[in-house]
């Protein structure tokens, strides 16, 4: 145990947080994609995990032909407004439930993605394409910079694009879809459009991992979902906290970003602690899970069956203590007064 | 003006469940209308007002408003056409939404979507006048949330978004039957005055036959699909609990078995 603990290295920990910072700002990207399905339109989108490697897929291949980054990213942006069509397409005009759909489309990615690369991973070339985000350490800082400013850029867009007109009846149609086609709402067209604005950023994500890794494997996104819930999930137990009763929707988005990069930050932590990489994904579970539990138990502490013992345990000792009272020392006071209760009603029902 | 012509629905249609919900339904409300809707359970009284708002289509049948047939239309496209307020006060607004972001949904029925603000500060001003003459102190809560909203002040709230767009016809399935008598007389209040100061054409539907009487000018009677009955002006006035008892056991041709309905006399 000792040796285990002497073999952790504290300033190997310091030298991976950047990394992790890197990667939680851009899989909050993803996870602000994963809140306008789940959350704004309450519907539990499958695609994801296909969409975000479909960016990815495109943006390596795109590379490889060098073609310019900023252009890449605009075209996984697309591809993944593409990919949220399919879904809605599939819900709206098919009549599929939401999470077959999405696994359909995620499903159908799969095969669509070996077909872009041509196998089942591609890499870039290092030093021989010019990117703007990259794991190199020596653009490290440069990387978490302007990611940072991409997430508030694209938080800002998402609290805008809500607000307007078209994004009050997105949100609408996730809350009361019924009441949104009472007032005129196409509430089909509205859930195709959140789910490609919400599949756009997530493969737009995915494409910006492409080029900080400097790979796309077909199998990147395998579990994705996971990982955005865990961000969105994480934020609002976290936004929740700090925030409490002052908690607003910009709030809202930005703690999305903030628990993507917690989780992310849990994950080296985990790392560095050794343990395998296996057993991540059992990890993700876990974290998610937690996070899940978090808000339950808070509302079990004051309304639960189970907790009703022990709120009423006050209760009975003060029964248990009045009623030895009774007993033993004003027995007879006791017996008065009630005495005096019968006379009183007696005089009353007079 | 809203015409109804030979409309029939059938639900479930060659099972063991089908039931002919609406059967050969004929009505003309004119503009200005306000036309009650009385029925036993299973009558045809909410069939009546979701086939007029589009909910599922017709089996067959037109439906006019001022003259144009809209029974191809989905529910969306009528909506411009109709203000509705539901049974279940939960139906009729967005919950998780602010009362101004709910009015301003309102506000664009009718409207194309785009990318202007969803809710500006100077419409927030007019909702703020609109709400204040509720009398439920909702004006000073325009930033709240719905869902903290009571049952009737949700009703009340769904009743202003329905009519701030003034609408061809108002379809209120009975509106008040989720709250206490009241909130109910309220929200009855503030729907009497509302479609008097627009001069709005109504249907409402209702289990309280005593409503039924005091409201409008005009009530329909529904059994099994049909319309067995329909009174309007002095006549209308005349009305009784006892006589429309009467009549349903003299048309329908068997005792008044809705407890509900005697009960809320």
């Amino acid at each position: 145990m000792a040796a285990y603990f002497a073999s952790l290295n504290p300033v190997a920990l310091w030298n991976a947080a950047p990394g992790g910072i890197a990667q939680g700002l851009i899989w909050g990207i993803m996870a602000l994609g994963v809140y306008m399905t789940f959350r704004i339109l309450n519907f539990a989108d499958m695609t994801v995990d296909g969409s975000f490697a479909l960016g990815g897929a495109i943006a390596v291949m795109l590379m490889l032909k060098g073609v310019n980054p900023e252009i890449v990213l605009v075209v996984s942006f697309l591809a993944g407004l593409g990919a949220g069509f399919i879904t809605g397409f599939l819900h709206t005009m098919l009549g599929i439930p939401d999470i077959l759909a999405g696994i359909l489309t995620q499903i159908s990615l799969y095969s669509i993605n070996l077909n872009i690369m041509g196998k089942a991973n591609q890499a870039v070339p290092v030093g021989q394409v010019r990117v703007f985000f990259t794991s190199n350490i020596r653009y490290l800082g440069q990387t978490i910079a302007l990611t940072l400013v991409v997430d508030v850029i694209l938080i800002a867009i998402f609290y805008w694009f809500l607000g307007t007109e078209n994004g009050s009846a997105i949100r609408a149609t996730g809350i009361n879809a019924h009441m949104s086609r009472a007032q005129g709402i196409n509430t089909n067209r509205m859930k195709v459009e959140a789910l490609m604005v919400g599949n756009a950023l997530v493969s737009l994500s995915g494409g910006i991992l492409a080029e900080y890794q400097g790979f796309a494997d077909v199998k990147m996104g395998q579990g994705s979902i996971v990982i955005g819930l865990a961000a969105v999930i994480i934020g609002e137990v976290l936004a929740q906290l700090v925030a409490g009763k002052r908690l607003n929707f910009i709030l809202r988005l930005s703690f999305t970003v903030i628990g993507a990069i917690v989780y992310y930050m849990v994950y080296v932590f985990v790392l560095w602690l050794k343990f395998p990489a296996d057993d991540m994904k059992l990890l993700t579970a876990i974290v998610v899970a937690i996070f899940l539990a978090v808000p339950y138990f808070q509302e079990q502490k004051t309304s639960s069956f189970h907790g009703l013992k022990r709120r009423n345990a006050k209760l009975r000792e003060a029964m248990r203590k009045a009623a030895e009272g009774d007993d033993v020392i004003n027995d007879t006071a006791a017996e008065d007064e009630r005495q005096e209760q019968t006379t009183e009603t007696g005089k009353e029902a007079d | 003006m809203l015409e109804l012509r030979h409309i029939y629905k059938t639900f479930n249609p060659g099972t063991i469940n089908e039931k002919k919900a609406l059967v050969d339904v004929n009505l003309t409300l004119e503009d200005g209308d306000f036309c009650t809707v009385i029925g036993g359970n299973g009558a045809g009284k909410s069939t009546i007002m979701n086939a007029i708002a589009g909910v599922w289509p017709l089996d067959s049948g037109m439906i006019l408003v001022d003259g144009v047939d809209i029974s191809g239309l989905s529910e969306y496209q009528r909506a411009p056409f109709f203000g509705r307020v539901f049974q279940d006060p939960m139906t009729g607004t967005a919950a998780d939404m602010q009362i101004d972001e709910n009015m301003a949904l309102a506000a664009r029925r009718g409207q194309k979507r785009g990318f202007r603000w969803g809710c500006t500060a100077r419409e927030r001003q007019t909702y703020r006048a609109m709400l204040s003459r509720l009398d439920l102190g909702l004006e000073d809560r325009l930033t709240a949330k719905v869902g903290l909203l009571s049952g009737g002040q949700r009703q009340a709230l769904t009743l202003i978004m329905a009519t701030m767009k003034k609408p061809k016809v108002l379809l209120l399935d009975e509106h008040t039957a989720a709250l206490d008598p009241k909130t109910a007389s309220k929200v009855l209040q503030a729907t009497d005055q509302i479609v008097t100061e627009n001069n709005l054409t109504t249907l409402m539907v209702t289990h309280n036959m005593r409503d039924a009487i005091a409201h409008g000018n005009r009530l329909i009677m529904l059994d099994s699909g049909h319309i067995i009955y329909d009174v309007r002006g002095e006549e209308k006035k005349k009305l009784t609990v006892e006589d429309l008892l009467k009549k349903f056991e003299e048309v329908s041709g068997g005792a008044f078995a809705n407890d509900r309905m005697i009960l809320s006399k």
